[in-house]
């Protein structure tokens, strides 16, 4: 039995004073993204069909590399701030911060493999 | 964590089905849904007939008449009958809306009629709006002011009275903030679309000198931003708001004033 008010339920604890800079932060990315796919689509285009060593020459050039290095990271930066918030909808408690904390690693992770791996072909 | 299945005591019974009206006349088939916290019992569709050439044209007219000529038990609120009170709130044919205002003509097969969705239920077809009330004091939705003057009445140019059209009609039905999906699920925290359109009310007023702290307010990954433009508050509001807008706008005032 709770005997607490209404009122006190529904102000809980307050306003945490953030979330715009979450929510901003994902407007900047799509608007990058929107961009970033279809140049990464024409940038990277040209290397489907060809060898290893045709796919290493082709990336070696700094369109195609840059441009794929800013759409994986953009990407699964995106998709980091965009699972927490379904994250956030779906799941709480001590779940919800063990799964946050986990999908926020593993996409840094992802974004640093992506750099490595595109880096490693390019160089 | 997201409940997918009812809990046993609330899964759905088939009820009674009462007699037919003796008055013949054209008949329309009722199906409304019965709970009572008296008996135990779990949650029931019961079957009734109206006749259609005994009874007016709206949802609320043949509630009126099961309450009246078949089954008095039937428990609804209602009280201005013309979508202003926004008492008569339920879910009819699968959308929230006012019982009073939406005609019989605009279902078509039989009618079933639930209470609104996702809150507790306080008997049949009325449900608890008690922490939907209380969600909406929070946001102080009266107009707060600071300075002294003017000592009688705040004056407000006509197209600053504009900005609150399509705000200050709401009737706090509750229509909007059961029909969205983020509010079933995060209704604790979550504000929802109703107190949410009224709180833009509030911080678009010309007269309001408490607008920071509304926005500060406001500020929340919780209260506001679980908002995800769902758009079922606008498409089932039956005063024809448009809540999800007023929350972008709050949205956009809070990266105007932050970037």
């Amino acid at each position: 039995m709770s005997y607490i008010t209404d009122r006190k339920r529904a102000n809980r604890w307050g306003s945490a004073k953030s979330g715009t800079q979450h929510f901003w932060r994902m407007k900047v990315q799509s608007v990058a993204l929107l961009v970033l796919i279809p140049l990464f689509l024409i940038a990277v285009a040209p290397a489907i069909g060809k060898d290893y060593a045709g796919v290493t020459d082709h990336l070696s050039r700094p369109f195609p590399a840059i441009i794929a290095v800013l759409t994986l990271t953009v990407s699964f930066l995106h998709f980091a701030d965009g699972f927490q918030t379904l994250i956030e909808d779906y799941v709480h408690g001590l779940w919800e911060k063990v799964l946050i904390i986990g999908m926020t690693c593993l996409c840094w992770g992802a974004s640093v493999v992506a750099i490595f791996a595109i880096a490693r072909l390019a160089l | 964590m997201v409940q997918l299945t009812l809990p046993k005591n609330s899964q759905m019974r088939t009820g009674k089905t009462w007699p037919k009206p003796e008055t013949g006349g054209t008949l329309r088939k009722f199906s409304i849904y019965r709970w009572s916290p008296d008996d135990g019992e779990n949650p029931r569709v019961d079957t009734y007939f109206v006749d259609l050439d005994d009874c007016g044209p709206m949802i609320l007219d043949a509630l009126i008449y099961i309450k009246t000529k078949i089954d008095p038990t039937l428990t609804f609120r209602r009280s201005c009958r013309e979508g202003i009170c926004g008492s008569c709130a339920m879910n009819i044919d699968g959308i929230n809306t006012l019982a009073c205002i939406y005609g019989m003509d605009e279902v078509k097969g039989d009618v079933k009629i639930y209470p609104l969705p996702h809150m507790p239920v306080v008997k049949d077809l009325i449900p608890d709006l008690t922490h939907f009330y209380a969600q909406h004091a929070s946001i102080h939705p009266w107009l707060e002011t600071k300075s002294p003057n003017p000592a009688k009445e705040w004056r407000q140019s006509i197209e600053d009275r504009e900005k609150l059209d399509g705000l200050y009609e709401c009737v706090m039905c509750a229509c909007c903030s059961t029909a969205c999906p983020s509010y079933w699920w995060n209704s604790d925290r979550f504000l929802g679309p109703a107190a949410l359109l009224h709180a833009y009310r509030w911080i678009i007023d010309s007269r309001d000198e408490a607008t920071g702290e509304r926005l500060d307010d406001l500020e929340d990954p919780f209260k506001l931003y679980r908002c995800h433009t769902i758009m079922n508050c606008a498409k089932t509001c039956p005063k024809g708001l448009n809540p999800a807008k007023a929350i972008a706008q709050i949205k956009k005032t809070m990266v105007e004033r932050s970037i």
